[in-house]
């Protein structure tokens, strides 16, 4: 959670001093949510992660250089400076690469777990993440429907962080609570409060329990406030005052933090001498990526097929 | 005697006893065997392997793409090539970059039921391969034989890119073949469907046909019309196409789908601006109109070229 915050915070002073291309988006607030997902999933498991779950990608085990090199555009980095920022993954290692288009990862994670169903593996979870407006999308549907029809072993979160870029809930759906919609999918829905770290290890490691042991898809609500702008272009000045300052609006890390003193299971010391090692760490990464070359279009491919023979040369 | 259809369902039957990694996945597959009975009886003979999905193009195409990064090829069927569109972001976006983006291959094949039937109306006759070829990171294969049906179609599930696979739905019964082919041309050649000296007609699918019809009309009249069949769309032979036009110096350029853009404007450019002083007159298209696709067969038989509509197109171009 701690690297997440800290790393992030550095990669948006970064965007502020132009030194980043395209956007940079914001796990704030969403860390304990993110971070316990990620920790309850295994080696073998299946994790597609979305935007705010930078802290979820390191639980996985993404290793922060590969954060700093898609955002910066390194050659070395996993997407080659063919893509930036969240969109990055190791598909090969269980961990997806999302596509922009809201909702589209669902049906992925199901295929995967499909293919490990065909190839006799037990005990895998696929799981991935979306946010209240990712709800809205047909492609959500679909895909839980299909989940839950296959009995897939998926876990769903949805971080319901009260808006969707500026739309607030009440203009993205009409239903009660999200969690209502489990029992009209015919999957196992849960609610989670995401500002604290315990309830969030708690609650979302019983859901990857649930479908580690065969209980079909598992679909988490949690509620929260984004902590920060859509990305860090925005401002964000549409979120009323008086629900930052109400409970959704608490900072998870904080709240963490606080309790890990309060039950004295580390030092104020301990806790500075480990924000300070993190930050070392992610300034180290960053100064590493600097020195690392950019893609260069004279040595691009520009061949989008994986059968080069099948390239339309005319289009070369 | 087999057809079109019959050479689908076996290059299916094929490729799920060749390869463990093959399964079908599709609106009433299984034991219903499909729509149209391409996958009829595969369900009992490969137990497991051939799916019903609900009516979810998206999450059907989407958990395809997630079953080739975890090493699968499955076999997509759409029940008609009208309805990819639902899921189309996964075709286009998904698929098309997995490979691009990850270095992850996406060896999916989507079958795409395409074309127009006497009385199938707007929704249930759409060829969809020229919107689909815009998109960089797809094969789109266009068979028009009953050999093509059933190699290209093996092919398509071997290749490690996805490969929209546009089988025509006017030929499913219509087209009858002695038996399976042994040996084929790869996918990416065009094949040249009719020899001919005085013109030429680029075409694909079901048009082959009509074409080739034309092309015997006007024998009777003394002249002889090459037809070249793509076989591919995407990637178009260039070279072929080049080669015959250098043959005859003119080019007709024939396709079912709507006139702007697609197909036969990509062969009509590239002869354009690879060929322009192999053409004795300019190039010429023939699409269908530019309209949704009527219901009635009297619409419908004008709404899309047929071999008089190409016979009289070619006449006007021999004129010239
Ligand atoms: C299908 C689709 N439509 C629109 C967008 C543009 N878009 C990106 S993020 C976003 C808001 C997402 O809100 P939500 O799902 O609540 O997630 P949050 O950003 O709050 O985490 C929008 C509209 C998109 N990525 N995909």
């Amino acid at each position: 959670m701690l690297l997440a915050r800290v790393l992030e915070e550095k990669l948006a002073s970064l965007y502020r001093a132009g030194k980043i291309n395209g956007g940079v988006f914001l796990g704030k607030g969403q860390e304990a949510l993110s971070a316990s997902l990620g920790m309850s999933l295994r080696k073998g498991d299946i994790f597609a992660p979305l935007i705010r779950d930078q802290a979820g990608r390191l639980a996985f085990g993404e290793d922060i250089l590969e954060a700093v090199r898609t955002y910066m555009g390194s050659a070395l980095g996993p997407m080659r400076g063919r893509e930036g920022n969240v969109h990055r993954g190791r598909p090969k290692d269980g961990y997806y690469a999302m596509i922009s288009h809201l909702g589209a990862m669902i049906s992925v994670v199901c295929g995967g777990l499909i293919a490990r169903r065909f190839k006799g593996e037990k005990g895998v979870v696929g799981a991935t993440c979306i946010g209240d407006g990712g709800t809205s999308t047909g492609a959500f549907h679909e895909a839980l429907n299909l989940a839950a029809v296959e009995k897939l072993p998926l876990v769903l979160l949805i971080a319901n962080n009260q808006f969707a870029y500026s739309t607030p809930n009440d203009r993205e759906f009409a239903c009660h609570d999200l969690v209502d919609r489990a029992i009209g999918y015919g999957v196992e829905g849960h609610k989670v409060d995401a500002t604290d770290l315990d309830a969030c290890l708690d609650v979302v490691g019983r859901a990857v329990a649930r479908a580690r042991e065969g209980h079909g898809p598992q679909m988490v609500v949690a509620s929260l406030l984004r902590l920060s702008g859509h990305g860090e272009h925005d401002d964000a000045s549409y979120i009323p005052e008086a629900l930052k300052a109400a409970h959704l609006g608490q900072d998870c890390l904080k709240t963490a933090e606080c309790t890990l003193l309060d039950r004295k299971w580390i030092s104020p010391e301990e806790l500075a001498e480990l924000t300070g090692s993190i930050q070392q760490q992610v300034e180290e990464a960053i100064a590493t990526v600097q020195r690392e070359p950019a893609p260069d279009p004279a040595t691009e491919t520009w061949c989008a097929l994986a059968t080069p023979g099948l390239d339309d040369t005319f289009c070369a | 005697m087999i057809t079109y259809l019959e050479a689908i369902r076996e290059a299916q039957a094929k490729a799920l006893t060749d390869d463990p990694r093959v399964y079908i996945y599709g609106q009433d597959v299984g034991r219903f065997g499909g729509a149209f009975k391409a996958t009829k009886n595969l369900a009992h003979e490969f137990p497991g392997r051939v799916l019903d999905a609900p009516i979810s193009e998206d999450a059907m195409v989407g958990s395809a793409i997630g079953a080739a990064i975890e090493g699968m090829r499955p076999i997509v069927e759409i029940q008609y090539a009208d309805f990819s569109t639902p899921g189309f972001n996964q075709i286009v976006n998904h698929a098309a970059s997995l490979y691009w983006r990850t270095r992850v291959p996406c060896p999916i094949t989507v079958r795409l039921p395409s074309g127009g039937t006497a009385g199938s109306g707007p929704f249930h006759s759409q060829s969809m391969e020229g919107v689909y070829a815009q998109y960089p990171g797809l094969v789109i294969l266009t068979p028009a034989t009953v050999e093509d049906a059933y190699s290209m179609l093996l092919e398509a599930v071997a290749i490690d890119d996805p490969v929209l696979f546009c089988e025509h739905k006017y030929l499913y019964y219509h087209l009858k073949a002695e038996g399976l082919p042994t040996e084929a041309l790869p996918v990416g050649k065009a094949r040249i469907a009719r020899p001919g000296r005085d013109v030429t007609v680029v075409t694909y699918s079901a048009m082959v046909h009509e074409a080739l019809a034309a092309a015997e009309e006007l024998s009777g009249e003394g002249y002889e019309v090459e037809v070249v069949d793509l076989r591919s769309i995407k990637p178009i032979d260039t070279d072929t196409v080049l080669a015959s036009v250098a043959r005859t110096g003119r080019l007709l350029a024939v396709g079912e789908a709507w006139p702007w853009g697609g197909v036969t404007a990509e062969v009509v450019a590239r002869v354009a601006s690879e060929g322009l002083a192999l053409l004795d007159a300019p190039p010429r298209r023939l699409n269908a109109k530019n309209t949704p696709i009527p219901f009635h067969p009297n619409l419908w038989g004008t709404h899309r070229p047929t071999a008089p509509t190409v016979a009289r197109a070619l006449r006007d171009l021999l004129r010239l």
